[in-house]
């Protein structure tokens, strides 16, 4: 990129750059909402086991708890990267 | 009859929590409601000063529950509004000297004098303090700045509002939830600096029922000891109205939401 593509280039403006933030965490934060404390730190530690075969972030992966009559059901779902092979 | 009992909370500090229950319990005596306002925030007591009553308080709210003083004793009147009753917090070092048992006599015996309304100022955080403010409130009032981490907090307390409150408890029905957008600059939100209006009602799923701009009487009417609300010529104090006006049913559009256009006078001649 060229200098005067730097200077043309409209940064883009911070409230929409908190908007897009505020969505994604609010969204994760109600999903586990009233979950158990460990959950963090056991999605941490699946994590862990998930790199020894796929290099992801910890925000690929995604936890859910849902609450139907009675019981409770823990999601999770990993996104993995495009066309990587996992790592040995 | 009993006292509807309501809540100004928002998990973060210095958001305007107490600049809003004393504008908020002031227009509600203005409509004509006897009305008290408790500062729950004990350690740190500030409503006095915002309400201009610091001079008068003998007893306070931790008296009340450890029955060293009745709550006739303890309420402050307002020297401008006869209906209206300030309950101090106390300053106490002690966070565990507020009990539910306590806060519970002490709602039970307003309701029983007659109160229609009871304000409670909730401190900062979702500790104790805070969790006994909202726990017996029949509506909240969820007080949000434009800011990220005002509005993470303010989810994290809708969350609580919802699931830890004698009512949802009870399951007696929702507490009904407000939320108030304040310290809003609408220059700030036109040049996407801010999070506009609509932002913060689509990230949080409700819309809001107030939105007071950011304004210097605030802190003018803070230094008189005068709560805002009273200062008809401030964007802030009118805004003030409105939301009361809304929260006591009646519907009125929202104002100070725009950039102020210069009036054509204004513009020929500047200034
Ligand atoms: N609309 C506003 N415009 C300008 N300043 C404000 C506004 N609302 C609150 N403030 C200021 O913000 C600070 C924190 O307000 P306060 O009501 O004490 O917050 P909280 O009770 O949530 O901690 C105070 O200095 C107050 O004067
Ligand atoms: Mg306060």
């Amino acid at each position: 990129m060229g200098i005067l593509d730097f200077l043309k280039r409209k940064p883009e403006p911070t409230a929409t750059v908190a908007k897009e933030r505020l969505r994604i965490i609010v969204a994760q934060e109600r999903s586990t909402r009233g979950a158990p404390d460990y959950l963090p730190l056991m999605r941490n530690e699946l994590l862990e086991v998930i790199k020894k075969y796929v290099n992801v972030d910890l925000d690929a992966i995604n936890i859910n708890v849902e609450r139907d009559s009675g019981h409770e059901v823990l999601e999770l779902s990993v996104a993995l990267p495009e066309g990587k092979s996992a790592t040995p | 009859m009993t006292a509807e009992i309501i809540v100004v909370t928002s998990g973060k500090g210095g958001v305007g929590k107490t600049t809003t229950s004393a504008s908020l319990a002031t227009g509600l005596a203005m409509a004509g409601k006897k009305v008290a306002v408790i500062d729950f925030d004990v350690g740190l007591r500030n409503l006095d000063l915002i309400m201009g009553c610091e001079r008068r308080v003998v007893y306070d709210f931790v008296n009340v529950v450890n029955g060293e003083a009745t709550i006739k004793q303890a309420l402050i009147k307002d020297k401008r509004h006869d209906n209206l009753f300030v309950l101090a917090a106390s300053q106490t070092r002690d966070k565990d000297a507020l009990t539910q048992e306590g806060v519970e006599k002490v709602l039970d015996d307003l309701s029983n004098d007659g109160f229609d309304y009871v304000v409670c100022d909730s401190p900062a955080g979702i500790e104790k303090g805070a969790h006994l403010a909202m726990y017996f409130a029949d509506h909240a009032v969820v007080v949000v700045n434009p800011e990220v981490s005002s509005v993470r907090d303010s989810d994290r307390i809708l969350g609580l509002l919802s699931s830890k409150t004698r009512r949802a408890e009870r399951g007696e029905g929702a507490i009904t939830q407000h939320l108030l957008l304040t310290r809003y600059n609408p220059g700030r939100v036109a040049l996407g600096e801010m999070l506009s209006v609509k932002d913060v009602e689509e990230i949080l799923g409700i819309s809001v029922v107030g939105v007071i701009p950011e304004s210097e009487n605030v802190l003018a009417a803070s230094n008189a000891g005068v709560p805002v609300i009273l200062d008809d010529n401030s964007h802030a104090g009118q805004a003030y109205r409105d939301t009361v006006a809304r929260i006591l049913g009646e519907e009125r559009p929202l104002r100070f939401t725009e950039v102020a256009r210069k009036g054509f006078l204004q513009r020929v001649f500047g200034g």
